[in-house]
């Protein structure tokens, strides 16, 4: 029992130390010769256009539950897949009715259009 | 699992499929003919009422034991798939007069339905969950149908943070009592408590904490917060039929769980049963009488009748009564029902266009237009508070019987007292309709005129024949329950 | 490999379920009232989770299966119902949803 959480602690203090090194040694080592173009706020790519803070379409919401319903379902698709061969020929018929009321789903959704971004 | 067992939950296996392809089939339906909808929707609730009353006096079990389909659960259905029906029939006059008829409310209707027939089959607490989300998830849709209008949405999300709450508690529940008993099917609890391998305190805290998931979905004080607000924002059709299905499925599972889970329990629920009634009555009876809205002053009044029908559930340890004080539950459930859908159906066609809310003066003068569901109006309002011969009477009477039989006779004179309060709110409709000047508009949908005519008609037969109901609630009880 | 005592379980999902009670009483944004739910919803779950382990029976675990997806299709419900409202009325703070009155 405490062996374990002496391990703990070695990989704590290793976990934290590493970083730091690093960091202090960077900032020791490093030359130092600021310009404006340097000291803007980091973002990967080109710089960003007018407000950030813009509102999402509210697609994206729709595409993010419908996702969020499929996503989940696979919950029962996985065990079922890992073991149908075992579960006789029922069980195969029943994944496949659960995938076809799934697929009704999808087709009510794409129907309505949960899927056009226009 | 094999076919023999898809065969017991035939009638809802049935109609979820119904449903399922009734939401694929409307989108193919061209805007003018959503009536083919309305009606597809009525065609699969009537079948799944013939399917289900075809299984009343056997008794079966399914599914390792999860389901059992006995007279109980072919009761509970029947009530339930009429109260649909009703439902439909009400909501597509009012739906199209209001402006928000979604087709999706026949297949969501369809959904909560199934969901509340596999409550009053369930054996096991795996399947009580499951039939409560089937029922709850389509009503917080369901009350959420009129969305650009605010208080709908205001409704639904309420509805929605409350009745998720409760199903926080109901599963955290289960998990102790299946901590208790190794176990979660409702025979296999009573069997670990009989041979007394179960973790007694576990358990008691798990069935505490059902008894407060069932008392937010049957709406008991002090579980009772949402009901005003969410049957005032929801369409008048979804209340209706919320008030009825909702509350007697929750009361399904609290017999169902009750009586064949932990009737050595029952004993020491006893008490908490008794002050929980007692309060609902009290508390829902005095807060109706101020109330403006019609809607809300209804909500008020099913939450006092969830109280009586709690008093029913008081007395379940005493196994000399208990087989009558729930038949009388039973009864109460169904005359309840019909009650409560008939006054949601006048208000639905009372109900104005733009769906605002609907305040007692909106009925004043509604005998002069409207004389017959004036007329009907007042046969629910006289049944709620319990006059004879009609059916509000006896449910109260076989109610308050059971009471007084099981030695709860403070119980009963607070039930009495109670709807005494009530009768000064009931009564106060039906002088606005007949005595006071005003033109009140409402739909001159036959459909809608009809239904409330049916039930408003159903409320006096079984006024002037109550026993028959009666025993049919006992002959319910014959072959599973108690 | 030391077993952690049942009690560690019950008194970490206690806990759990508490806080998310008193997160759906007291918070009045729903998307933290949703969170909360579903640290309720979670709670449940450990619980069954490890007792599903103590007895050595996977019916627990099963559980725990069917209330992830109740759980995930409840809170698309939800979520609806949030991007509903956010679109009428540009707030969704529950203490200004107070039209519903007498």
């Amino acid at each position: 029992m405490t062996i374990s959480w002496l391990y703990i602690g070695i990989f704590l203090v290793v976990s934290l130390g590493l970083p730091a090194v690093a960091i202090i040694l960077a900032g020791i080592l490093a030359p130092k010769k600021p310009s404006p173009e340097k000291s803007i706020i980091y973002e990967c790519g080109v710089d960003t256009h007018g407000e950030t803070w813009v509102q999402f379409k509210a697609q994206y919401y729709l595409i993010g539950l419908v996702f969020l319903i499929f996503d989940i379902e696979t919950v029962f698709l996985y065990p079922w897949a890992v073991a149908f061969d075992r579960l006789g020929l029922f069980a195969v018929l029943e994944g496949l009715l659960f995938i076809g009321i799934l697929t009704g789903g999808l087709v009510y959704a794409w129907k309505k259009g949960a899927f056009e971004w226009a | 699992m094999s076919l023999s067992d898809l065969l017991i939950l035939l009638p809802q296996a049935f109609l979820l499929v119904w449903a399922s392809l009734l939401l694929l089939v409307d989108l193919f339906i061209s805007k003018e003919r959503k009536v083919i909808t309305a009606i597809l929707g009525a065609a699969g609730l009537a079948i799944t009422l013939g399917l289900t009353s075809g299984q009343w006096g056997s008794r079966a079990t399914g599914f390792n034991q999860m389901v059992v389909v006995d007279n109980f659960s072919v009761f509970l259905s029947g009530l339930f798939t009429l109260a649909g029906l009703v439902a439909i029939v009400i909501a597509y006059d009012n739906m199209r007069r209001t402006g928000i008829h979604k087709t999706e409310f026949y297949s969501l209707l369809l959904f909560s339905v199934a969901g509340m027939m596999l409550m009053s089959a369930a054996a096991d607490l795996i399947i009580v969950f499951l039939a409560l989300e089937l029922l709850s998830i389509p009503l917080y849709i369901l009350a959420g149908l009129a969305v650009p209008r605010a208080g709908s949405a205001e409704g639904a999300i309420k509805y929605f943070l409350l009745g998720a709450f409760a199903s926080g508690f109901v599963l955290y529940g289960t998990a102790l009592i299946f901590g208790a008993t190794q176990g979660t099917s409702l025979a296999g609890i009573m069997a670990s408590i009989q041979s007394g391998t179960a973790e007694l305190p576990l358990l008691v805290i798990g069935a505490a904490l059902l008894l407060v998931g069932f008392s937010f979905k049957v709406a008991a004080v002090p579980f009772h917060m949402w009901t005003p607000d969410v049957y005032q924002g929801a369409p008048s059709p979804v209340t209706g039929f919320m008030s009825i299905g909702a509350k007697a499925a929750g009361f399904a599972a609290l017999i169902r769980v009750f009586s064949l889970a932990f009737p050595s329990l029952a004993g020491q629920f006893a008490p908490i049963f008794a002050v929980l009634a007692g309060l609902t009555m009290v508390v829902g009876n005095v807060a109706a009488v101020s109330q403006v809205s019609i809607k809300r002053m209804l909500a008020y009044s099913s939450i006092a009748h969830a109280g009586y029908i709690l008093m029913a559930l008081v007395p379940l340890a005493d196994p000399s009564v208990a087989a009558n004080s729930t038949a009388s539950a039973l009864t109460y459930l169904v005359v309840y029902g019909i009650t409560t859908l008939g006054a949601w159906a006048v208000i639905s066609a009372v109900e104005n266009a733009d769906g605002g809310d609907t305040s007692v003066r909106d009925l004043s003068g509604l005998a002069r237009q409207h004389p017959w569901l004036a007329a009907a109006m007042t046969f629910f309002m006289l049944s709620f508070t319990g006059i004879p011969p009609l059916a509000g009477f006896w449910g109260k009477f076989y109610l308050f019987r059971t009471a007084i039989e099981g030695g709860y006779t403070t119980l009963a004179i607070i039930g009495l007292l109670s709807s005494l309060v009530s009768a000064w709110y009931y009564l106060r409709v039906i002088v606005m309709m007949y005595f006071r000047e005003s033109e009140a508009g409402a739909s001159r949908a036959p459909s809608i005129q009809i239904a409330a005519i049916l039930l408003a008609l159903a409320v006096l037969v079984l006024g002037l024949f109550p026993s028959g109901l009666f025993q049919l609630a006992l002959q319910a009880l014959a072959n599973g329950v108690s | 490999m030391n077993t952690i005592p049942m009690s560690y379980y019950l008194v970490l999902s206690a806990v759990m379920f508490t806080l998310g009670a008193i997160g759906v009483i007291i918070r009045r944004n729903p998307l933290v009232m949703f969170m909360s739910l579903e640290l309720m919803f979670n709670a449940a779950n450990l619980t069954f989770v490890a007792f599903s382990n103590a007895f050595g029976n996977a019916n627990g675990q099963i559980f725990v299966f069917f209330v992830m997806v109740v759980a995930a299709a409840e809170v698309a419900v939800g979520l609806a119902l949030i991007v509903a409202i956010f679109r009428t009325r540009h707030s969704i703070d529950i203490d200004l949803m107070n039209t519903l009155k007498n």
